[in-house]
C-alpha cells in the first residue's frame, strides 16, 4: 500500500510547480484587507474593556464625538445586533449555549471586549477617539483559570452556566474499564497542562464594508478562512436577506484558525457602513489581536492508561477540561476543543478500552477558537507521554512499544466508533527512527551524556483525520453542520479555465494546487486555469479553509466539476462528429478521435459552445460551465506522521536547543510535494512555539500579561529548527484525489516529539515534564536539581 | 450617535506639515501630521501597499524598508524622518513583471506561504547581501531572525537567500573571469 511518491509522469499531480500566487506577492502587489481605500472611507475603533468581568454602570460616548475627526460612536444600544450564539444539538445538561453580543450590552466578560466603535476620517483620529471614552463598571470578581471556575462558590461568567461549564460530555466509556485497570501489570498517569496560545496570523483582522447602492448589497471585505459562514452570521446579525450580503476575502496574511470563526468586530464594521452610508475599515492593531481575539490551546488532562505486562496498551481513561474563555465561537462553540479530544484521543494504537470526560469551562479571558490542530496538539502529548511513562516502567524501548500498539491493519474501526482509513503508521516510525539511528544521534547523546552534557532523543506517532465530512460534523453535535464543498469550473470563449471554490486559502497555495488538479484533470497548461475564491456572490455555499479540509474536500470538488466539464467538451466534439461519445476521448486541451486522431481544441469547442450555439445539438446547453460538489460520508481520512527530534539542554540558561528534527509524513497523494513540505516545515514552527515558547497568562484580576511582542514570545529564526521532511504515501481512496489533507499534522506531532526528547535529556535528573510549554527557568531548575 | 458639528475640516492641518520624500527614486510632497509614521504615508499617501504593518512597535519587521541601502522599521518612524534619505520599498525590486534575483529565489525555495512577512524579508535580505555579499549560512540565519514568518518556519527563507547570495556570487565571478585577459 505504502511507497515512496512516484516521479510526475507528465500530469501535473505530484509536481512541485511554481506557485501562481508569487509574483504578485514579491512584488508587494498583494491585496491585503488593509490594503483597500474606498473614496469617502471612513475608518474604525473599539472601545474596549478595560476589566476582565464586571457591569458597565456608565458608557458615555459624548466626549468621543468631541475629538477632531471623529464622525460617530456606537453602542450596543445604538446598533442593537442579533447575538452571535453557536450553538449544538445537545441537552443543557450537556452543552449550554451562550450568546456572545456583537457589542457588549452591560456585562462584560473580559479585558478588551468590544463596548462600543468609533468610527473617524483617519485611523489616528479614530485612535483619538477611542481614548475619549468615559467607561465605568462595577467590578465582579474575575474567573481567570479553570480551576477557579470550577470551585464550588465560583463566580458565574454567564448566568446561565452553571459551574462555568458550557460543555460536560462523556462520550465514550467501555463496560467493564474500571475492572481492566484494576487487574492490569501497570498503570500509569500523566497529569499535564498546555499554555494558552495566539495563532497569530501575521496579518491581524481586519474588515472594510460598504453598503452598494446598485447591487443593493453590503459588501464585507474581511480576513476570514470562512467567506461563507461570515455572510450567515452578518445578514442574522443585521437583519438582512442573506443574498443582500457579499462577503470578499482578498490575500490573507495567515489564519490558523484564528479567523474560522466568525468576530464581532467585522458585524460592527459592517454596520457602522451601513448606519453612515460609506464605507467604513477597520483594522485590528496587535495589542487587540494578542489580547482580545481569539486564542486556543489551553487545556487540562488527568489521564492513565493500563498496560500489559508485554505492553499491550488495555485501557486509556482521561478526563479533559478545557479552558475556553468567554463565550462560545461561532460555528463551532466552545465544545470544539473537548469534543475535538474526546473522539480522537485513542490516537494510532490499538485500544480495547476507553473512558473520557471532557468539559469546556468559561473564565474572564478572550474566546478560543479552534488554533490549527486543534486538540490534538495536546492528546498527543499526553498519549505520547504515557507511553514514554509506561515504556520506563516496563523498562521497555518506547520505540519498540509504541510499534507493539500501532494500528497496522486497515480499515480499523476503533473503540472510539470512528473508522481510520489505510495510512503507514508502523513505516513512518520505523523509517523516522531509523534516519536517527543512520545520522549517528544514538551515538551522539552517549558521547555528550559522557562529556556532561544533556542530549535527548524524542519521538512523536499520531494521525490527523482530515476532510471532515458532514457526518464526522453531524456526529459532534452541531447545529450548523459543515462538511461539503462546491466548486463551478468554467471555460471561457478562448479555452482557458475559471476555477471557483468554497473555500479559502490563506498561504495554504490553492490557487497553485487547485489549478493543478483541474489542469490535470483536462489536460491544460497551468497558465490556463484562474482560481478564484473569497467571493460569495460566486459560490452559492462553501465551508472554508480549516480542518485541513481544502484539498481532500475542495480539491475533489473541483476535480469531478472539471471531471463533468470534461465529459461536456466530448459530447460537444461526438455531436460534431456525428459518433459516439465512447469514441472520442480528451487530449491535451482538445479532444481526440479515438480512431482516426482528428482533434477538436478546447478554444474550438468552446467557440461552438458560446459563439456558434445553433450548432449544438438540443441535448447540450450552450456554454461551458459545470459546477460539483464533494461530501465525505466515511469518518474521514487519516494522514499520519511520526516526528523525531534532538535536543540539547543548556544548564544555566535552561534553553532547549534543537539539534535535529526529521518528519516521516503521508498524506495520501502530495499534489504539490513542495507545497506539503511547506506546511509540514510550518506547522512544526507552530507546534515548537507552543512546546518552548507561547504561553498567554493573566494576572489575578484578568487582565492579559502579553500585550506586545516584547511579552509574547514569537519563536524567529533562531529558536526554529530545519527540519528534514521525508514522504510516505497512502493514497486516499475516496477523494477524487487521492490526497489526505496537510495542513495541520506539523503542529499536532511537534509538541510530543519535543517534550519526549527534553524528558530524554531530563533522565539523569530522575525530573519528568508533562506540561508545555517546557520554559527556560524549568529547565534550568531541573538541571539544577540534578548537579 | 452621530458628531453633530461638522466634522472639523480643517482640523486635521494645525499639526501637520510639508514633508518631501524620496521613494523609489521619486520624488513626493506630502501633507501630513506630524506623529504619523513612514509606513503609514507610504501605504496610505503614496499608496505603496507592499510595506505590511504587523505589530506597529518594531518587533515583526514586516514594514521592512530600505532608508539609504539599509534595513529600517518604517512603523517606527515619523514620516517626517525620511526627510533627505533614500527610501526603497519592495514595490522597487521588480523590473516590471521581471522579477529580480531574489524574489525569484524566494518563490523557487516556497520562502513565502501567506506573502504577508514577505517584503519586509524582501527588503531585510536585500540591505543585507548589499552589506555582506558572502554570508555564512548562520549568518543568513541570524539576520532572518530579525524578522518574524508564521508560515513557514523560516529554513526555505534562509534557503532562498543563500541561494541568491550564491547565484551573485557566481555571476560576479563569471563577470571578474570575462574580464581577465
Amino acid at each position: 500500500m505504502t511507497t515512496e511518491p512516484k516521479p510526475s509522469d507528465g500530469s501535473l499531480i505530484g509536481a512541485s510547480v511554481a506557485r501562481q500566487e508569487d509574483p504578485r506577492l514579491v512584488s508587494g502587489r498583494g491585496r491585503f484587507t488593509d490594503d483597500l481605500r474606498l473614496p469617502g472611507m471612513l475608518y474604525a475603533q473599539f472601545v474596549r474593556s478595560r476589566v476582565a468581568h464586571g457591569t458597565v454602570t456608565s458608557l458615555d460616548l459624548a466626549p468621543v464625538l468631541e475629538v477632531p475627526g471623529v464622525v460617530a460612536a456606537y453602542s450596543a444600544d445604538d446598533l442593537k445586533l442579533v447575538d452571535i450564539t453557536a450553538r449544538l444539538d445537545r441537552p443543557v445538561s450537556e452543552f449550554v449555549p451562550t450568546g456572545m453580543p456583537v457589542l457588549a450590552r452591560d456585562r462584560v466578560r473580559y479585558a478588551g471586549e468590544p463596548l462600543a466603535v468609533v468610527v473617524a476620517r483617519d485611523p489616528y483620529a479614530a485612535e483619538d477617539g477611542v481614548e475619549a471614552a468615559k467607561v465605568e463598571y462595577d467590578l465582579r470578581q474575575p474567573v481567570t483559570s479553570a480551576a477557579q471556575a470550577l470551585a464550588p462558590e465560583a463566580t458565574l461568567v454567564h448566568d446561565e452556566a452553571p459551574a462555568n461549564t458550557l460543555l460536560d460530555v462523556s462520550m465514550f466509556a467501555t463496560e467493564g474499564i474500571d475492572e481492566v485497570f484494576a487487574e492490569a501489570g501497570h498503570v500509569v498517569t500523566v497529569n499535564t497542562s498546555t499554555g494558552r496560545q495566539n495563532a497569530l496570523p501575521l496579518e491581524t483582522r481586519g474588515a472594510v464594508a460598504e453598503w452598494d447602492d446598485r447591487d443593493r448589497q453590503l459588501s464585507l471585505t474581511t480576513s476570514s478562512q470562512v467567506p461563507h459562514q461570515v455572510r450567515t452570521v452578518a445578514a442574522a446579525c443585521l437583519g438582512m436577506d442573506e443574498s443582500a450580503v457579499r462577503v470578499i476575502v482578498p490575500d490573507m496574511g495567515g489564519g490558523f484558525g484564528l479567523k474560522c470563526v466568525v468576530g464581532r468586530e467585522e458585524i460592527v464594521t459592517a454596520a457602522a457602513a451601513l448606519r453612515l452610508r460609506r464605507p467604513v475599515k477597520w483594522t485590528e492593531d496587535r495589542k487587540d489581536a494578542l489580547t482580545a481575539s481569539f486564542l486556543g490551546r489551553e487545556q487540562h488532562y488527568d489521564a492513565r492508561a493500563a498496560f500489559s505486562a508485554e505492553g499491550r496498551l488495555l485501557a486509556l481513561d482521561a478526563d479533559i477540561v478545557c479552558d475556553m474563555g468567554a463565550y462560545s465561537c461561532y460555528p463551532f462553540t466552545a465544545g470544539i476543543e473537548p469534543m475535538m479530544a474526546s473522539s480522537e484521543m485513542p490516537s494510532v494504537y490499538r485500544l480495547p478500552a476507553y473512558r473520557v470526560r471532557a468539559r469546556a469551562v468559561t473564565t474572564n479571558k478572550a474566546p478560543s477558537a479552534p488554533y490549527r490542530g486543534v486538540s490534538r496538539p495536546q492528546y498527543v502529548q499526553v498519549v505520547e507521554r504515557l507511553f514514554e511513562r509506561a515504556a520506563r516502567e516496563l523498562g521497555m524501548d518506547a520505540v519498540e512499544l509504541r510499534r507493539r500498539n500501532l494500528i497496522t491493519e486497515f480499515p480499523y474501526t476503533g473503540v472510539n466508533n470512528v473508522t481510520y482509513d489505510p495510512g503507514s503508521y508502523l513505516e513512518s516510525l520505523n523509517l523516522c527512527e531509523q534516519t536517527m539511528r543512520d545520522e549517528g544521534w544514538y551515538e551522539l547523546r552517549e558521547r555528550a551524556a559522557a562529556e556532561g552534557r544533556h542530549l535527548g532523543i524524542g519521538y512523536s506517532c499520531f494521525s490527523e483525520r482530515t476532510g471532515y465530512g458532514s457526518k464526522a460534523f453531524a456526529q459532534r453535535k452541531m447545529e450548523v453542520v459543515p462538511g461539503f464543498d462546491i466548486s463551478e469550473v468554467r471555460m471561457d470563449v478562448s479555452g482557458a479555465l475559471v476555477v471557483t471554490t468554497g473555500t479559502m486559502s490563506h498561504g495554504q497555495s490553492h490557487e497553485t494546487t487547485f489549478a493543478q488538479i483541474a489542469a490535470s484533470e483536462l489536460g491544460l497548461e497551468l497558465s490556463r486555469v484562474r482560481v478564484h475564491q473569497g467571493d460569495t456572490n460566486r459560490v452559492t455555499y462553501g465551508w472554508g479553509t480549516y480542518a485541513s479540509r481544502s484539498v481532500s474536500i475542495g480539491g475533489s470538488a473541483v476535480r469531478r466539476a472539471a471531471r463533468q466539464l470534461g465529459e461536456k467538451l466530448c459530447a460537444i466534439a461526438a455531436a460534431r462528429w456525428d459518433v459516439p461519445v465512447a469514441e472520442v476521448e480528451l487530449g491535451r486541451a482538445a479532444v481526440r478521435h479515438r480512431a482516426d486522431g482528428a482533434q477538436l481544441t478546447f478554444a474550438e469547442l468552446a467557440d461552438v459552445a458560446y459563439l456558434k450555439s445553433h450548432l449544438l445539438p438540443p441535448e447540450l446547453e450552450p456554454g461551458l460551465s459545470e459546477t460539483a460538489s464533494f461530501d465525505v460520508s466515511t469518518d474521514g481520512t487519516f494522514s499520519n506522521a511520526t516526528h523525531g527530534t534532538v535536543v540539547e539542554l543548556h544548564p544555566g540558561t535552561g534553553q532547549v536547543e534543537i539539534l535535529r528534527y526529521v518528519c516521516v509524513e503521508d498524506c495520501g497523494v502530495a499534489i504539490n510535494p513542495r507545497v506539503v513540505d511547506g506546511q509540514t516545515r510550518g506547522g512544526i514552527a507552530q507546534g515548537v512555539a507552543g512546546a518552548l515558547f507561547e504561553r498567554i497568562t493573566y494576572d489575578d484580576q484578568g487582565e492579559p500579561s502579553a500585550t506586545s511582542f516584547m511579552d509574547y514570545k514569537v519563536p524567529t529564526a533562531l529558536e526554529t529548527p530545519e527540519v528534514s521532511v521525508h514522504h510516505l504515501e497512502t493514497p486516499c481512496a475516496f477523494t477524487e484525489t487521492g490526497a489526505k489533507g496537510v495542513g495541520e499534522g506539523g503542529t499536532i506531532g511537534a509538541p510530543a516529539a519535543v517534550l519526549n526528547a527534553v524528558n530524554d535529556a531530563l533522565t539523569p535528573t530522575g525530573v519528568e515534564l508533562d506540561s508545555t510549554p517546557v520554559t527556560p527557568e524549568t529547565v534550568a531548575r531541573a538541571l539544577e536539581h540534578a548537579s | 450617535m452621530t458628531a453633530s458639528t461638522p466634522p472639523h475640516s480643517t482640523a486635521q492641518y494645525e499639526n501637520s506639515q510639508l514633508v518631501s520624500l524620496q521613494v523609489n527614486g521619486e520624488t513626493y510632497e506630502v501633507v501630513t501630521e506630524a506623529r504619523r509614521t513612514l509606513a503609514d504615508v507610504l501605504r496610505q499617501d503614496l499608496g505603496l501597499t507592499g510595506t505590511h504593518l504587523a505589530c506597529e512597535h518594531g518587533i515583526c519587521g514586516a514594514c521592512t524598508v530600505l532608508l539609504d541601502g539599509a534595513p529600517a522599521r518604517a512603523c517606527l518612524m515619523f514620516a517626517a524622518q525620511a526627510e533627505g534619505s533614500a527610501v526603497r520599498t519592495v514595490e522597487s525590486l521588480a523590473d516590471g513583471e521581471e522579477l529580480s534575483d531574489l524574489q525569484q529565489a524566494f518563490s523557487d525555495h516556497h520562502g513565502l506561504q501567506c506573502g504577508f512577512c514577505t517584503s519586509g524579508f524582501l527588503m531585510l535580505a536585500e540591505g543585507f547581501l548589499a552589506e555582506r555579499p558572502e554570508p555564512s549560512r548562520a549568518e543568513i540565519r541570524e539576520t532572518v531572525a530579525s524578522n518574524l514568518c508564521r508560515c513557514t518556519g523560516y529554513q526555505t527563507i534562509v534557503d532562498a537567500i543563500e541561494d541568491c547570495a550564491t547565484k551573485r556570487r557566481a555571476a560576479f565571478q563569471a563577470q571578474l573571469d570575462g574580464e581577465s585577459p
